[in-house]
């Protein structure tokens, strides 16, 4: 199939900046083209301009904090989605909001970039930031919140527009299951007495629950590899990572949409080929995401167990 | 034991946990519904109070001027991904329901397909539009083009098409299938006259989805497709072909109105486009399960 093409163009075109960059690339923080114009040096018979030197310990860990912020957001807002549209409310008021919810998922991410960055950045940075970072104390792992907030434009909004981006892939996932669930074993929850959170606590989401890790593994591959929304929002600002909550980054995704029309002018290709590199880690890390997703729901659809340990 | 533990409990403290459970999975939704209302609302509110018709009927100038070129470029790219990624999808969905059966399923032609569609769904776009830039308008010096755009934008939305008429083929009853067999129909026969004309519905909402996934796809896109403000042309090679998305990414931070005016509009095109074809999948699904359950 197409796959084994992609990989393969991917990591042929990668192999240079491999072998130049060595292990130092994904622990390098400096992003420098060297100088195009100048003399061409050669590193173990490889081409490349005076003074490159690319480290993508930024990107990776743009891209992982990114993805964790949108994933913890995520995850219990799609579950309570989820519950409200299929358990709590009446089906003519369910159904115009999930229909809702499905518009956001179809919605394209530059559109969802630009209401981002020009609408969500400054309104958090005005009203949501200045009040977390004033209110929460200077000590410790804390001291991530504090310090300045910016202009909107950075690794807190750019998670939380994340999270809202894969909420209705986990949220259609979960409401799926959740109508799977026979009516049976619920109403004899509640025969027993049980509230209607204990019914969802140790009935409904047990019945379920390899299916929402599935979905919330599958959610945090579109996560990492989430592209133009992010190098809207994230500011792209290569080179560092992020000292606090609010500060400009970048992802490796970002990078590659942002970088490739420079990364041309380097006429020695050198450029390309570390942002083969680069795609070639998020290729990687989405690649063992989703088959880990495929495992879960593989393995815990079979054991999909009822009440159980009651 | 557990449930026995919980009838002994504190009944108001359950009640409290009870209610606050239910307040939460209201306030969850409403922090998910809000935000999609802000977003939908705000890039209208942002782009009708310059919107003039005449930017449909305007050819681009880059930061300024129409989006005739890119409306027309847009739908060009969706027709093609129509064409080839409809066909490839369908009928990998149709193998993948009806060729590789339950009873062979455990062997490998199956799982192998279903890994690789699952693999590919997740596969970064972005990646897969630099594989194409590089392979195709580099190395095969198709320049960036209408082709290279379109087998791009084709393999990320085949896996999706796959699945959707796959499962809208996996939906059809099985009485059909037993019915037209017991008339003596071949497979191939059956195929196409009862069990696919029943699942078209379904398998139509999968496509129309992925259209306007297609249609609202940028990073695929940027450098394959490439840009221009001139309307696509019958050249597959050589000639890059506009799209909206595009001019939303490219000019919203330049330093003048105009230019803003034309990443607005773009914008609210693009949120029409997708809304209207949501709903028209949608409209598709209430229909046939209405007549579903009449005619049951």
């Amino acid at each position: 199939m197409g796959l084994g093409a992609v990989l393969a163009v991917l990591a042929v075109k990668a192999w240079p900046a491999v072998v130049v960059n060595g292990w130092g690339f994904v622990a390098r923080s400096q992003w420098l083209p060297g100088n195009t114009y100048g003399g061409v040096v050669h590193t173990h018979g490889v081409a490349h301009p005076q003074g490159s030197l690319y480290g993508a310990w930024p990107l990776i860990a743009g891209t992982l904090e990114t993805s964790l912020i949108a994933v913890v957001i995520a995850v219990p807002l799609a579950l309570g989605t989820a519950f409200a549209l299929t358990e709590r409310l009446a089906t003519w008021i369910a159904r115009p909001l999930g229909f809702l919810v499905e518009i956001l998922a179809g919605l394209p991410s530059v559109v969802i970039g630009l209401w981002g960055v020009l609408e969500v950045g400054p309104f958090l940075a005005r009203h949501v930031y200045p009040l977390v970072a004033s209110h929460v104390p200077d000590t410790g792992p804390f001291r991530f919140l504090t310090g300045s907030v910016g202009y909107g434009e950075g690794l807190a909004t750019s998670g939380l527009v994340l999270g809202l981006m894969i909420v209705p892939i986990i949220a259609a996932t979960t409401r799926d299951l959740f109508l799977q669930v026979p009516a049976l074993p619920k109403e004899g929850g509640e025969a027993l007495g049980l509230t209607g959170a204990e019914v969802a606590r140790r009935v409904t989401i047990p019945w379920v629950r390899g299916g929402i890790v599935g979905a919330t593994v599958l959610g945090l591959g579109r996560a990492l590899g989430e592209t133009m929304a992010v190098a809207m929002i994230s500011g792209s600002v290569l080179g560092k990572v992020s000292p606090n909550l609010y500060g400009t980054m970048t992802t490796i995704a970002a990078t590659i949409v942002s970088q490739l029309d420079s990364a041309a002018t380097d006429g020695t290709g050198f450029a390309i080929a570390t942002l083969a590199e680069a795609g070639l880690i998020l290729a990687v890390i989405a690649l063992v995401v989703n088959l880990a997703a495929r495992r879960i729901v593989a393995r815990t659809g079979r054991l999909a167990a009822p009440v159980g340990r009651g | 034991m557990a449930v026995v533990d919980q009838v002994y409990g504190s009944t108001r403290r359950r009640r409290a946990v009870d209610w606050a459970f239910r307040a939460g999975a209201l306030a969850a939704l409403a922090l998910v519904v809000a935000p999609a209302l802000w977003l939908v609302v705000g890039v209208v509110a942002r782009a009708l109070p310059h919107w003039r018709w005449n930017v449909l009927t305007t050819l681009s100038a880059g930061t300024s001027g129409g989006l005739e070129n890119a409306v027309a470029g847009t739908f060009v790219l969706m027709a093609g991904v129509a064409l080839l990624a409809g066909t490839t999808g369908v009928l990998t969905g149709v193998y993948l329901a009806e060729l590789v059966g339950p009873r062979r399923s455990g062997r490998p032609g199956g799982v192998w397909a279903r890994g690789a569609i699952d693999v590919l769904a997740g596969f970064p776009s972005i990646v897969l539009g630099y594989v194409g830039y590089v392979a195709l308008c580099v190395a095969l010096h198709w320049g960036f083009s209408l082709l290279a755009a379109l087998l791009i934008l084709s393999l990320m939305v085949v896996p999706y098409i796959a699945k959707s008429t796959e499962s809208a083929l996996r939906q059809v009853p099985t009485n059909y299938r037993e019915g037209a067999e017991a008339l003596g129909m071949s497979q191939g026969y059956a195929l196409r006259r009862v069990v696919l004309r029943s699942a078209l519905p379904g398998i139509v909402t999968g496509l129309l989805i992925a259209l306007s996934v297609a249609g609202g796809e940028t990073a695929p896109l940027l450098y394959t497709a490439g840009a221009t403000n001139n309307l696509p042309t019958w050249s597959v090679l050589h000639q890059p072909v506009a799209y909206l998305t595009y001019y939303v990414w490219t000019d919203y931070n330049q330093p003048s109105n105009a230019a803003h005016v034309v990443s607005n509009d773009a914008a609210l095109i693009l949120v029409a486009m997708v809304l209207t074809m949501l709903v028209v999948a949608r409209l598709i699904v209430w229909r046939t399960q209405r007549h579903a359950e009449s005619a049951r």
